[in-house]
């Protein structure tokens, strides 16, 4: 396998790195301290494609690769976690099983508005009794006569009260466990459906996680994603797909944690010198940056996986668990660098440690990745 | 309208380091860019194309490498790239660049050549005025803005005491800022469609030319020396009152541990 880029992800790299350098960042600590939803940067960012990337362009995506996705991933994240999991959870939870598993009516009907970044997706398995167990879930959706009455309720969903359109799960014959979960979607604004209470987060403050509603809420019966029965299967494959997004966020961290700590450290002196010129700064760091490197190959692997339409699902376990925990050491190790500085808001390291924490949860947590690599292993 | 944009492609040196026994660039591994004020001329023809349906070529003499700027150009939405590639080309000096250019220039349709007002690399800004002069056409330097009424094209020039607002009838030359405006990022689609077109690569038989005029037999310039002008890193800029300003100087020195 070559990860070397070719000559068109050299210019995307290009182009979304200025762009994460200029319209990003500038924003990222103002976003985090007002747990503000930074609806600007979605505007800007779907006027030049990025909320479409790796969606066909006969359903008005811009036809990129995963690869190109994931590079974008960890281009915003690097400066800002939250813009970057803004973009994955729309690409990969929404826009995804509803590319794969849809219907050309729900492609056609879906997918151009949300490719263009006119409307937001989110997706909603979580809910209180069913977190890292998910098959428990207790929203129910009934057929009545031409439409699916849902009932229950979702918790944490990311972009809520923002997107347009949600992938949900819910039960529709709870006698067969997980092949009693069907998936649908449910547009915003639809009767019985409401957005309830917002989360105050440790870190991507700047992203929406809500509780999501279900009143009686009815959705036409042509809103069921995917075969009856099979929501279960939709949201775990959903899933391997969203944790190579999570994991090139946990990559993104990781790597504007070290950007501002090599800056860092060459600019601070104590004991008359720079104290990147320790030795215990150089060979931490060293290992640091081998680390980095490493999970950008691990993420670039998985995602080159997807694009060749191989199995690819414990590779994505493997990256995420693996850049997630890459993301909480180093910026950890890169607070640590900073001293006491590190520890206020007035550097962007104490953010992103608080950012890096929640790759290790959502999306299946570590032990969850664990679970599926061992499965494999195991066999 | 047709409007050709010139377009070059220079080391970025705002990354570039110095070696500090020889005191001479280190170019390695620096990486290439289109030329700010380039870049502001493209964006410049691009609002035109915009506005008024024009259809913008860019045009670049350089070596085969120059199609980086090509793809970049197209990915923000020009219609036609071409680079000048030819040996015969190689050691051209300004005099030398701009007879090339006008002669390619001399075989395509245009109403508007827009070019940056100078090449980060060189500083010359010579290439676009003797480029007009080769074509025989009116020329206007140091343009921020402008807007097109048929062939009468109003432009601001930058002057050192402020601004002059100037009309000019095309077809004419206009050399623009960066600081004109804020050149538009490349589009996700741009991008995926640049590698898909085609950037024509024309040599020296192609184009209007005396070819005894061409590359180092047609340079006259002669370099006696050359020293590296001093390195400013790039400053930010914040519009705010003097109280704020006070306390972002204040912050921003206690930073970097000065204060
Ligand atoms: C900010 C944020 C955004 C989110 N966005 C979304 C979203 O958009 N859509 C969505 O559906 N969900 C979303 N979630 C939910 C997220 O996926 C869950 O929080 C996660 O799956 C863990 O579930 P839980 O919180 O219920 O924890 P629990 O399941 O209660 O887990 C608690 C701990 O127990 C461990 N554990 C549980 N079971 C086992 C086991 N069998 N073996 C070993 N250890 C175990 C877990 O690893 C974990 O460490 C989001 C969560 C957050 C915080
Ligand atoms: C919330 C808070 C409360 C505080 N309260 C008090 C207080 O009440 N009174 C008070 O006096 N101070 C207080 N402090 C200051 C605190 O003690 C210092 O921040 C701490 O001693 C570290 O110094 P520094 O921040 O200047 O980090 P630095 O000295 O710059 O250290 C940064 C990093 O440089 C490296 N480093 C530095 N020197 C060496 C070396 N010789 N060899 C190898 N590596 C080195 C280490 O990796 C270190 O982690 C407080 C700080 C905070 C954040």
């Amino acid at each position: 396998m070559d990860f070397s880029l070719n000559k068109r992800e050299e210019l995307f790299l290009q182009m979304i790195r200025e762009f994460a350098e200029n319209e990003v960042k500038p924003l990222a600590a103002e976003v985090d301290e007002q747990e503000r939803f930074p609806m600007e940067t979605v505007e800007k960012m779907a006027k030049i494609g990025i909320m479409g990337i790796p969606i066909p362009v006969e359903y008005g995506g811009q036809g990129g690769t995963n690869q190109m996705y994931i590079m974008a991933v960890e281009e915003l994240s690097r400066v800002c976690a939250t813009t970057g999991v803004i973009v994955s959870a729309h690409t990969s939870l929404c826009m995804n099983p509803i590319l794969e598993f849809g219907t050309e009516e729900q492609k056609q009907k879906y997918l151009p508005k949300l490719a263009s970044g006119e409307w937001i997706g989110a997706f909603g398995l979580t809910e209180p009794n069913a977190g890292t167990d998910a098959a428990m879930q207790q929203t129910t959706a009934v057929l009545d006569g031409e439409e699916w009455v849902l009932n229950g309720s979702k918790i944490f969903i990311t972009n809520a009260g923002y997107a347009h359109v949600y992938v949900i799960m819910a039960m529709t014959d709870k006698s067969k466990g997980t092949k009693g979960i069907s998936a649908f979607i449910v547009e915003k604004d639809t009767p019985g459906f409401s957005i309830g209470k917002k989360e105050k987060k440790l870190g991507i403050r700047g992203s929406a996680t809500c509780e999501l509603i279900f009143e009686n809420c009815r959705i036409p019966k042509a809103n069921l994603l995917g075969e009856l029965g099979k929501g279960f299967k939709i949201a775990m494959m959903t899933l391997d797909g969203g944790r190579i997004g999570i994991a090139s966020q946990a990559l993104g961290i990781a790597q504007g944690a070290m950007d501002v700590t090599v800056k860092y450290t060459k600019e601070r002196k104590q004991f008359g010198k720079a104290i990147a010129a320790f030795q215990n700064t150089q060979f931490q760091m060293a290992n640091l940056e081998t680390r980095v490197q490493a999970a950008r190959l691990l993420v670039r692997q998985a995602a080159y996986k997807k694009d060749m339409h191989l199995p690819y699902s414990v590779d994505a376990a493997m990256a995420k668990l693996f850049a997630a925990e890459t993301a909480m050491e180093v910026t950890t190790k890169c607070l640590q660098f900073h001293g006491g500085y590190g520890y206020t808001r007035e550097y962007e390291i104490e953010r992103m440690m608080r950012d890096a924490k929640i790759t290790e949860i959502y999306e299946g947590t570590s032990e969850v990745q664990r679970m599926v690599i061992a499965g494999k292993l195991f066999k | 309208m047709k409007i050709i944009v010139c377009i070059k492609q220079v080391p970025n040196t705002n990354v570039i380091k110095i070696n500090p026994e020889t005191g001479t660039l280190i170019r390695d591994g620096v990486p290439s860019i289109m030329n700010p004020d380039d870049k502001g001329g493209l964006e410049m023809a691009l609002r035109l194309k915009d506005q008024l349906g024009a259809h913008v070529t860019v045009i670049t003499m350089g070596p085969p490498q120059a199609d980086a700027i090509c793809r970049e150009a197209y990915a923000m939405g020009a219609d036609r790239a071409i680079i000048l590639s030819d040996r015969r080309f190689a050691g051209a000096d300004t005099l030398a660049t701009s007879y090339a250019l006008a002669g390619a220039l001399k075989t395509l349709d245009y109403d508007l050549i827009i070019c940056g007002r100078q090449a980060i690399d060189g500083d010359t800004a010579q290439v676009p005025v003797s480029l007009a002069q080769h074509l025989d056409l009116p020329q206007v330097t140091y343009v921020t803005d402008l807007s097109v009424n048929g062939k009468l094209c109003t432009v601001t020039k930058e002057t050192e005491e402020g601004h002059q607002i100037l009309e000019v009838e095309a077809p004419c030359v206009l050399t623009v800022l960066a600081t004109a405006n804020q050149p538009r990022y490349m589009s996700v689609k741009g991008i995926m469609e640049a590698f898909d077109r085609e950037v024509e690569v024309w040599n020296a038989d192609q184009i209007d030319v005396d070819q005894s005029r061409l590359g180092l037999s047609g340079s006259p310039t002669r370099v006696k020396k050359s020293f590296t002008k001093p390195q400013k890193t790039p400053g930010q800029l914040y519009e705010v009152d003097a109280e704020e300003a006070v306390e972002l100087i204040v912050s921003k020195l206690k930073e970097k541990f000065i204060i």
